[in-house]
């Protein structure tokens, strides 16, 4: 049980290559803060300077109120899962999940029951005595975890544990880590790349980019308003429509000269890009009465993806191009001319420079 | 191995060349090889180990397998059988562990890397006899260097009349120079190790002196056994230069191994028949130990 804080925190590698510029976060007790982000933005750097395995360059990393910048990993109390789970290949699978224990001389009984008891919450005890070269690519990964939680440390740090794994067994070895993550009450920082994975598992969502911080928040709270272009094309899938708008205008246009139409639809004057989430995106037909939309624009229909609960329609609005999500299926053809619309409070604003208006 | 089509059982697609006599050409010049200069003596031994011969080689007589009861129940090869077991061991021990201490200093240097490793193999390219000589000279009673320094710390230093102190000067000219081919191996033991088994040893609360000795040093059993294998077959078979440079088997028989002792009952004393048994039973100890190697080496000892 404990906090976890980043105060200013820098990473510069020997050939003055700048992993990890300024990076300020506050875990409380008990979250599981994601961070997510690129290939290179420097997210397994930081972990491994949470975890002791590299050096602080600036700044302080403070766990449970004690600052641990001068102390070795194994003083720091804490447990990481690798991505490529690391397990001593030449033990077995109880040996594994003692070896931490033995090495702080624990008391053997002690050692024991903490080891199967690890073993049954993850579904292990059957397999204690085999090596891990016996196991499956899911109970490597569970040997992995097991080994952290026998531990019981202050924090629990996970590099991209399930990338090794395929698609159906990483979801549900999601919905496990997560579960037990929550019953434990264990403060966590898990890295991933993949945005369904940190939108699911996270308590915090911390968006990386090129070394920087570029938004902190909850899951839900980034998707709805991400604070950089670079955040709004990251997260959500399919990407958010960014449509370039002709600067200095302070009305809805975009730059090659096409009008968004729209009642009472205007921009500040630094707007230089508009953003739409496809699923905020609708068609309007001829006979909809009622309800108009804040918002439209017409495009010419170029594919059409259905995925069976849902369809994307991609389609070019002068020279850029959008994706629209509806459900079921759609009957519009390739070709179409067709009217989409969108509300006003769906619409996303970026200034020059990527910023959020 | 499943069949496909049920006509060839070969698992793997054979080549198939149109030319019939042209593998048997492509083949020749190994097999000349392999026949010249290993089946023909090989069978040569064998023969003459069941002959015996005068001196002079004015008379030969078949004698069965006499040479092979006689060179068995003789204390003197049983001496030197005892002999050259004593050095395999030293020398596999001498010519390893310093090796594997070299090859994890190494591992832990980052800079200049490249340099220490490429010094560090460098004497394996010198040549057994002029290793030997170079620790002959070193050790020289009287002209030595270190004998010097060893008299002076009140060691009556003096390989040519002691036969320990004999065996002490072979055995480490002997290792010294497998050091380097050890080390090489080591190094590459080392880094076939992944780095996050280390580390997530370290945050199991292992130190440096635990980890090696619970992660990376069984993590390095199969490159061990491996080199263990390879120095002893290097220290019974392949040292005839070294001990020939720096004792010539003495004094006394204090370092006669069973290859010296072929060389010196053979080509020294002339008893042919016997030396042939001889190396008869060297030859079947190097299968032996070959059997070994491929059936541990290869298979058993591997961490997957
Ligand atoms: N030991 C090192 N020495 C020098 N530069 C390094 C070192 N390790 C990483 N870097 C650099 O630091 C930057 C961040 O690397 P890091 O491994 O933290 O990225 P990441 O976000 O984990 O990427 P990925 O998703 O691919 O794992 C990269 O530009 C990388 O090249
Ligand atoms: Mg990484």
């Amino acid at each position: 049980m404990a906090t976890l804080d980043l105060k200013n925190v820098r990473k510069v590698y020997a050939g003055a290559v700048e992993a990890v510029k300024k990076v300020d976060l506050a875990i409380p007790d008990g979250a599981l803060c994601v961070l997510v982000g690129p290939s290179g933005c420097g997210k397994s750097t930081l972990l491994r300077m949470i975890a002791g395995l590299e050096s602080i360059t600036e700044g302080e990393i403070v766990i449970d109120g004690r600052v641990v910048n001068d102390l070795g990993p194994a003083e720091r109390d804490i447990a990481m899962v690798f991505q490529n789970y690391a397990l001593y290949p030449h033990m077995s699978v109880y040996d594994n999940m003692a070896y931490g224990l033995r090495n702080r001389r624990m008391a053997k009984p002690e050692i024991d029951r903490r080891v199967r008891e690890a073993a049954a919450t993850l579904e292990l005890a059957h397999l204690l005595a085999r090596r891990p070269r016996e196991l499956s690519g899911g109970q490597r990964q569970r040997v992995a975890m097991g080994r952290a939680i026998v531990r019981n440390p202050k924090v629990f740090l996970f590099d991209e544990p399930l990338s090794n794994l395929d698609a159906k067994l990483r979801g549900q070895m999601r919905v496990e880590i997560k579960n037990l993550q929550r019953s434990l009450g264990v403060t966590s920082v898990y890295v991933t790349h993949d945005q369904l994975e940190a939108m699911t598992l996270a308590d915090i969502l911390v968006v990386m980019n090129g070394g920087n911080v570029e938004q902190i928040g909850a899951p839900l709270e980034i998707y709805e308003k991400p604070a950089s272009l670079f955040v709004a094309s990251f997260i959500g899938a399919p990407p958010m429509n960014l449509l370039a708008l002709k600067p200095g205008e302070g009305r809805p246009v975009l730059v090659d000269g096409t009008t968004i139409g729209g009642e009472g639809l205007s921009f500040s004057k630094e707007a230089a890009t508009l953003g739409i989430r496809p699923e905020n995106l609708f068609l309007v037909t001829g006979d909809s009465n009622g309800s108009r939309p804040d918002a439209t624009l017409d495009i010419v229909v170029q594919a059409i993806e259905p995925v069976g609960a849902e369809s994307f329609i991609y389609g070019d609005a002068g020279k850029e191009r959008l994706v629209i999500r509806v459900a079921g299926k759609t009957v519009v053809e390739p070709g179409a001319k067709i009217r989409v619309g969108a509300n006003a409070a769906d619409l996303h604003i970026f200034d020059e420079a990527g910023k959020r208006i | 191995m499943t069949k496909v089509g049920g006509q060839k059982d070969h698992p793997v697609p054979r080549a198939i060349f149109p030319n019939k006599v042209l593998p048997y050409l492509l083949l020749a010049p190994q097999l000349a090889i392999t026949a010249i200069f290993f089946y023909w003596p090989a069978s040569q031994a064998l023969y003459q180990s069941m002959l015996r011969e005068d001196p002079f080689g004015l008379s030969t007589q078949f004698v069965g397998l006499a040479n092979f009861r006689h060179v068995l129940a003789d204390p003197n090869y049983l001496h030197s059988f005892q002999v050259t077991i004593i050095f395999a061991v030293a020398t596999a021990v001498f010519a390893m562990v310093p090796a594997l201490y070299l090859a994890v200093m190494a591992d832990k240097v980052v800079r200049g890397r490249g340099i220490y490793r490429t010094l560090l193999i460098w004497p394996y390219a010198v040549a057994p006899a002029i290793a030997g000589m170079l620790w002959l000279f070193l050790f020289n009673p009287s002209i030595g260097t270190i004998a010097v320094m060893l008299r002076s710390l009140g060691i009556s230093w003096d390989p040519l009349l002691n036969g320990p102190q004999a065996m002490i000067l072979v055995v480490a000219a002997a290792a010294w120079k497998q050091i380097s081919y050890n080390f090489l191996f080591f190094v590459a033991g080392l880094q076939a190790i992944p780095k996050s088994l280390v580390e997530a040893a370290s945050i199991d609360g292992a130190g440096e002196t635990k980890r090696f000795w619970t992660i990376i040093f069984p993590l390095l059993a199969p490159t061990s056994f491996f080199l263990l294998v390879i120095n002893t077959v290097y220290a019974f078979f392949d040292t005839f230069g070294i001990i020939h440079a720096v004792t010539g088997g003495g004094p006394g028989k204090a370092t006669e191994t069973l290859v010296y002792k072929v060389y010196n009952d053979g080509f020294v004393n002339l008893i042919l028949g016997e030396s042939a048994a001889q190396s008869v039973i060297l030859m079947v100890i190097v299968i032996a130990l070959t059997a070994v190697q491929f059936r541990y080496v290869e298979r058993r000892v591997h961490y997957g």
